[in-house]
């Protein structure tokens, strides 16, 4: 929905009087509106002098449903997407799209993405392929290969201790490694980047790696143990799993991860980089930037209550997505963030951690100028929204007596 | 009651007190422990001194001479034998200490380094308008270097041990640092320093975070209450100031006395124990202060913190006069804005009036009814102020006579005063509308069932709130914004949110189904129900007798100049639409205001169905018109569905043993099924799905065969075995109430019962309930229930079926804290933002959050379901219509 960027395209067949009208239009409306008169005007085969009213009473209803001076959007916009949180389900786990994998929505995706979690409870993304690999399940699969991450843990046959010789034991699986495409040599060269080229011997003709552990206790070994295991191969790192999948709708083939990795994923030859994305907002805000951020916050928030059947206008969510992102930074709905960093001293001791906010303020001497809500409830005056915001008084003087 | 504000709060400005302020505001230096004398009498000097302010009616104030609600209360002001920490300071006077010098107490940072800090602080300050936190702590880390640049000296370490002891970590082992030496080395701090530490020194010097004079607040914010037996009950409060007090005068004397030092520094541990506690009996680290019951006391910090702190219960929400709140139930006869309110509460809710030449004599006779008539008058004031309580009054006549202009009186509230309705949770705006009242007998507050979506109101005992306003500016925006009319609309989707729900959706599938006739009787009857006072159209029926489609007794209260389309409820979604000639009557299509074909139903009527009628004809014709269409349809609904009758019980769900026998049929089919794939997952041949293991695949297979079974069932049941007058096929297919599935689970099966998500699978080890064998993963081990709820359930079955509703049950209590706290944050964080008059939607402080409201600065709540115009309307209506016309 808005999300998308509106591309404008010059349509050629529009020229003169109507071009100078539609230009008008947009200029007095918005673009969206535009493009939709122009598709009409060619579905109804509209005349220059009915586009002419037809434009005028665009504009017309338009400037009629413009939002007015004073208005509290904020709070509608809190409200309409508060107010559905308590229609939604609990269930923390839905299936998105694919049978295999476990999204979190629901009220508590919904909680993770206002507090701006730095790790979605499920962290999943969804890749799109190029127009070369989009077709084949062959080819999409080997774009998968590329990307899901390898570990020691998955070509070995086994990983164990030697207590008698202080060693750890890899024994690579064969059949695991020509699948996984991954070559003995490169675990290897991994294995010791790790642990240090001294103390690891490697047989390929065995498919062993040894690795000296001299005079660790158990403990330590144990814990070493396990690190070896996850020491990363090959592929992007935190991808543990991919699911491929047809999109119906598209007729392509769709990657879907458990596990998210934007920046490596989009280097990867094969992917759509145009249309990947993930629910790591995090994520996205790093490596695209924060209009991206803006963007993903609303798409994520928007899917979470569509997919539960409510009915909540982009707006609202747009405007909360803009308030989390507009200092450059992703900052959250709370304490730790918008509502901590207020300005108003009052407005964040009315909300969390009254006394501290007191005491600081006291110590800084800062003056609280009442601009807020809060604050002005507080001290008992009127609210400056709505109708609070015209500051014009009128001064009741009594008419003279009636002329009897 | 002013209408013009006479002054305004324009800031609050925030800072420490000085010791000197203290004293200077105090009325009374408090000296002893005592409160009372043998009398009952406050004794001077004491904390209940009566120069703090007064408790007791009737009694006036030593200083201020006002009497109990006037009196402000004074503070009084003990004088500390030794200085005492501030607790709430002690993390910061501990980063001060490490930040400066312990010689010459400046700040250990050279002049290069300061200049360069200070330019960055006065940066942000000139950005932001506040010290940037994170200058200042840059600042104080920075500063903890080992030697001073100044004086070169060394600097020993400092700690601090919570809560307020500090100690040096001299050569010769840790030594404490008393607070008098602390409170000099922060009294030596240059004013420049204080700034580059984020203190501001004109309002607090960092030796004022020391005390040495304690103010004591007022008794009325401590007040005694004398308990039935006489015996007086202090609060907490002044319990720890009693303990002040004592321990600083035994601290003082001891002093006097030259006592050894060790005894000194005790007590004065003591005092410092005291002091904390008295700002903040939570403090970790030391036991908090307890009262002689062994309840902890309610000191300083309590008092603001939390929910039911200051701040959030007394500060952020206030308690009004002017209000009701009493059960509801419904009245259809009402309109929909308006609300009943019973007499009783009628003659206790006031409006002020103002007497004027022109209402004088309305007024004197309102005067004359008296507080205890409906219709009457509770007070009369006079324009000195002084009130007249009627109730007291006996000659009425007199007081009557009395009015003048310029007098008030405060009339009972009467029909079509506006009234604000109220039920919580106030979730949306919706949740508090204006309303007319009209005042009825009995003791409910009656409203509208049409208002029942926005409020989330039903009548299972449910209690709501009445507020009257009481000035013009109120009562107008209550009227212009309030009203609920002009709140059918939803901010949240651009949809009307008020509709017809349940029987009225019945009523209206009912009326509007092709094969309803009426006699002109019944039709005279339905449309006088309504309000309908035009001529009848022609019938659609003639012989043998006239007879009107329901259709046409509809048309006729449906605005003239409505044309819409839509499709209802029970749409089939053909591939191609078949428009008028719908085989389901699900096209619905009105002209000119008249309802041409289609059933009208839970998407042409009903309450949060977007683009349905009532929101086209508030689009269309404006809220009022909307209005009366409710009200009318309402009513016309209502004497349509008494009249026919309507009502199911068990007998609608009975059905034929051979439609059991088939159900039966495919249950056990399906079952067979499940053993079919266990036995298959047992011998490891189930092929698994990608990702998946291969238990998970089985039961995923178990789910999917086990919900297709009640799937069949109840299809078969409603296809080829129910009859289409069947009053719970008939709500089900008009969208008033239930669904296919519960039809389904009345009739056929009930179905698998889960609990996260999966077949019940917990209880006993390896197994759900004794009575099957571990491991046994069957449908009916695992919770599926085979029975209908009319066959009724068998006592495994039962006990499933109640896991599942518990589940249910303990969601929805988790759901709504949950979600209310996220309502309340985004509240919180999203209140101050405000559309501006050049379109940008701004915060408290000016900073622009949006350019445009949703790019395109379109209010969602006059919008068209989003959409900012209705292009295709427009054409219709001013090219299509004029094109025919020219034909």
């Amino acid at each position: 929905m808005g999300s998308k960027t509106i591309q404008k395209e010059e349509n050629p067949k529009i020229e003169g009087k109507i071009k100078e009208l539609l230009d008008h239009l947009e200029k007095e409306t918005c673009i969206k509106i535009r493009l939709e008169v122009e598709d009409k005007i060619e579905k109804y085969q509209l005349s220059e002098t009915e586009i002419e009213t037809v434009i005028k009473e665009v504009i017309k209803d338009y400037k009629k449903a413009l939002v007015e001076a004073g208005e509290a959007v904020g709070i509608v916009a809190a409200q309409s997407v508060g107010e559905p949180g308590t229609q939604m389900t609990l269930r923390t786990f839905h299936y998105a799209g694919v049978a295999e994998l476990n999204v979190t929505l629901g009220l508590p995706r919904l909680i993770e993405i206002v507090d701006a979690r730095k790790n979605p409870s499920t962290p999943t993304m969804t890749i799109y392929l190029d127009e070369e690999h989009n077709n084949e399940e062959k080819k999409a699969k080997e774009v998968a290969k590329k990307l899901e991450m390898i570990t020691v843990e998955r070509v070995a046959s086994n990983v164990e201790i030697d207590i008698a010789t202080y060693q750890i034991n890899i024994k690579l699986d064969e059949k695991l490694l020509k699948d996984r495409e991954v070559t003995f040599e490169e675990v290897a060269e991994k294995v010791r980047g790790k642990m240090g080229k001294e103390k690891v011997q490697a047989n390929p003709e065995k498919f062993m790696i040894t690795i000296d552990l001299e005079g660790k206790t158990f403990g330590e070994m144990q814990k070493l143990l396990e690190k070896i295991e996850k020491i990363h191969v090959k592929g992007a790192k935190d991808i543990n799993r991919i699911v491929i999948q047809k999109d119906l709708n598209k007729g392509e083939w769709v990657l879907h991860t458990e596990g998210t990795n934007l920046p490596e994923v989009l280097r990867t030859p094969g992917v759509d980089y145009t249309r990947t994305t993930t629910n790591n907002i995090h994520e996205i805000a790093s490596t695209l930037g924060i209009e991206a951020a803006r963007n993903a916050i609303m798409r994520e928030a928007m899917h979470v209550l569509e997919e539960q059947g409510l009915n909540v206008d982009i707006r609202h969510i747009m405007l909360i997505a803009d308030l989390m992102t507009y200092t450059g930074e992703i900052r959250q709905i709370g304490r730790h963030g918008i509502s901590g960093e207020k300005e108003s001293v009052l407005a964040r001791a009315g909300f969390e951690v009254t006394v501290k906010h007191l005491l600081e303020a006291s110590i800084a001497g800062h003056i609280d100028e009442l601009k807020g809500i809060t604050e002005n409830v507080i001290v008992g005056q009127i609210v400056p929204v709505g109708t609070g915001t015209v500051e014009l008084l009128q001064i009741p003087t009594f008419s003279k007596k009636p002329k009897e | 009651m002013s209408l013009m504000p006479t002054k305004q709060v324009e800031a609050i400005e925030f800072g420490l007190m000085t010791p000197d302020t203290i004293r200077k505001m105090s009325v009374a230096r408090i000296i002893t422990a005592d409160t009372y004398d043998e009398d009952g009498l406050p004794i001077t000097g004491g904390l209940m001194d009566g120069r703090l302010g007064t408790i007791e009616p009737g009694q006036r104030c030593k200083t201020c001479g006002n009497r109990v609600g006037e009196c402000p209360g004074h503070f009084g002001h003990i004088e500390l034998a030794r200085p005492v920490i501030h607790v709430g300071y002690a993390k910061l006077i501990y980063k001060i200490l490490r930040a400066t010098c312990r010689q010459c107490s400046r700040l250990k940072l050279s002049e290069e380094e300061k200049k360069e800090l200070r330019k960055r602080l006065h940066k942000t300050m000139k950005l932001f308008g506040q010290t940037e936190t994170k200058v200042v702590d840059e600042v104080l880390k920075k500063a903890r270097t080992e030697t001073c640049p100044y004086c070169e000296s060394k600097q020993n370490k400092i700690r601090l041990e919570k809560p307020t002891t500090f100690y040096e970590e001299t050569e010769e082992g840790p030594k404490k640092l008393g607070s008098l030496e602390i409170r000099e080395w922060l009294e030596k701090i240059h004013n420049e320093d204080c700034e580059l530490m984020g203190i501001n020194p004109e309002k607090a010097r960092p030796e004022w975070m020391i005390w040495t004079v304690l103010p004591v607040p007022p008794v009325v914010i401590r007040p005694s209450i004398t308990l039935e037996s006489g015996v007086r009950s202090e609060d907490d409060l002044t319990h720890k100031l009693v303990d002040i007090i004592r321990i600083n005068q035994k601290l003082r004397e001891n002093i006097e006395a030259g006592a050894p030092s060790l005894i000194v520094e005790d007590l004065w541990e003591l005092l410092q124990y005291h002091a904390t506690t008295l700002l903040d009996n939570e403090v970790s680290g030391i036991p908090p202060a307890r009262h002689r019951s062994g309840r902890a006391l309610r000191t300083l910090t309590q008092r603001l913190k939390g929910k039911e702190g200051r701040f959030r219960s007394n500060l952020s929400g206030k308690r009004v006069d002017f209000s009701a709140r009493t059960v509801i139930s419904p009245d259809p006869n009402l309109s929909i804005n308006e609300v009943g309110i019973p007499e009783e509460i009628a003659k206790i809710l006031t409006v002020p009036e103002k007497v004027t030449d022109w209402n004088i004599e309305a007024l004197k006779r309102l005067v004359l009814a008296g507080p205890a008539e409906v219709e009457g008058v509770n007070y009369v004031v006079r324009p000195d102020g002084r009130r007249i309580d009627l109730r007291f009054v006996r000659d009425k006549q007199t007081i009557a006579d009395s009015l003048e202009p310029k007098y008030i009186i405060e009339r009972h509230i009467r029909d079509g005063d506006l009234v604000l309705f109220n039920r919580q949770p106030s979730l949306h705006r919706m949740s508090i509308m204006a309303h007319m009242a009209k005042i009825m007998p009995h003791r409910t507050f009656r409203l509208n069932l049409c208002v029942c979506p926005p409020y989330n109101a039903d009548f299972d005992g449910d209690e709501m709130n009445a507020h009257i306003p009481q000035g013009g500016e109120a009562k107008a925006e209550a009227l212009e914004l309030m009203l609920v009319q002009k709140q059918i609309l939803s901010p949240r989707y651009g949809g009307p949110i008020i509709g017809a729900i349940q029987d009225y959706i019945t009523s209206a599938f009912l009326l509007s189904k092709k094969d309803t006739f009426l006699k002109k009787k019944e039709a005279c009857q339905l449309l006088l129900a309504a309000g309908y006072s035009g001529p009848l159209p022609p019938p659609e029926v003639a012989e043998p007798e006239p007879m009107w489609s329901g259709k046409q007794i509809v048309s006729l209260i449906i605005p003239k100049g409505l044309n819409m389309t839509l499709k209802a409820n029970n749409c089939r979604h053909c591939e191609t639409c078949k428009e008028e000639n719908c085989p389901y009557d699900a096209y619905v299509k009105v002209k000119d205001g008249r309802l041409i074909c289609g059933i009208l139903d839970r998407k042409t009527l009903g309450a949060q169905q977007p683009k349905n009628m009532i929101h086209r004809i508030v689009k269309e014709f404006g809220s009022d018109e909307a209005r009366r269409f409710l009200d009318s349809l309402g009513k016309l609904l209502i004497a349509f569905i008494s009249r026919h009758g309507f009502s199911m019980g068990l007998r609608d769900i009975a059905v034929l043993k051979e439609a059991q026998e088939r159900i039966r049929a495919i249950i056990e089919e399906k079952e067979k099924k499940v053993l079919v794939l266990i036995k298959s997952f047992e011998k490891r041949e189930l092929e698994r799905l990608p990702g998946r293991t291969e238990e998970e695949t089985l039961e995923m297979q178990i789910r999917q065969e086990l919900s297709d079974a009640r799937d069949t069932a109840g299809e078969v049941i409603t296809s080829e075995y129910l009859n289409p007058k069947n009053p719970i096929a008939i709500m089900a297919k008009s969208g008033a109430r239930g669904s296919a599935l519960n039809l389904a689970q009345m009739i056929a099966c009930v179905g698998q019962q889960s609990v996260r998500g999966e077949r019940i699978s917990r209880g006993y080890k390896n197994r759900t309930l004794p009575h099957f064998k571990p491991g046994d993963i069957g449908s009916k081990a695992r919770g599926f229930v085979e029975s209908s709820f009319r066959k009724g359930l068998a006592p495994i079955e039962f006990f499933f079926h109640a896991s599942g509703g518990r589940e249910g049950l303990v969601d929805t209590a988790v759901r709504t804290s949950t979600s209310g706290y996220m309502q309340r944050r985004l509240i919180n964080a999203l209140q101050d933002l405000k559309a501006e008059y050049d379109g940008t939607i701004r915060n408290a402080i000016g900073d622009i959050i949006q350019f445009k409201f949703g790019e395109d600065g379109i209010d969602p709540s006059k919008s068209d379901y989003g959409k900012a115009v209705d292009v295709d309307m427009i054409i219709e209506n001013f090219v299509l219509t004029k094109r025919k016309e020219k034909v």
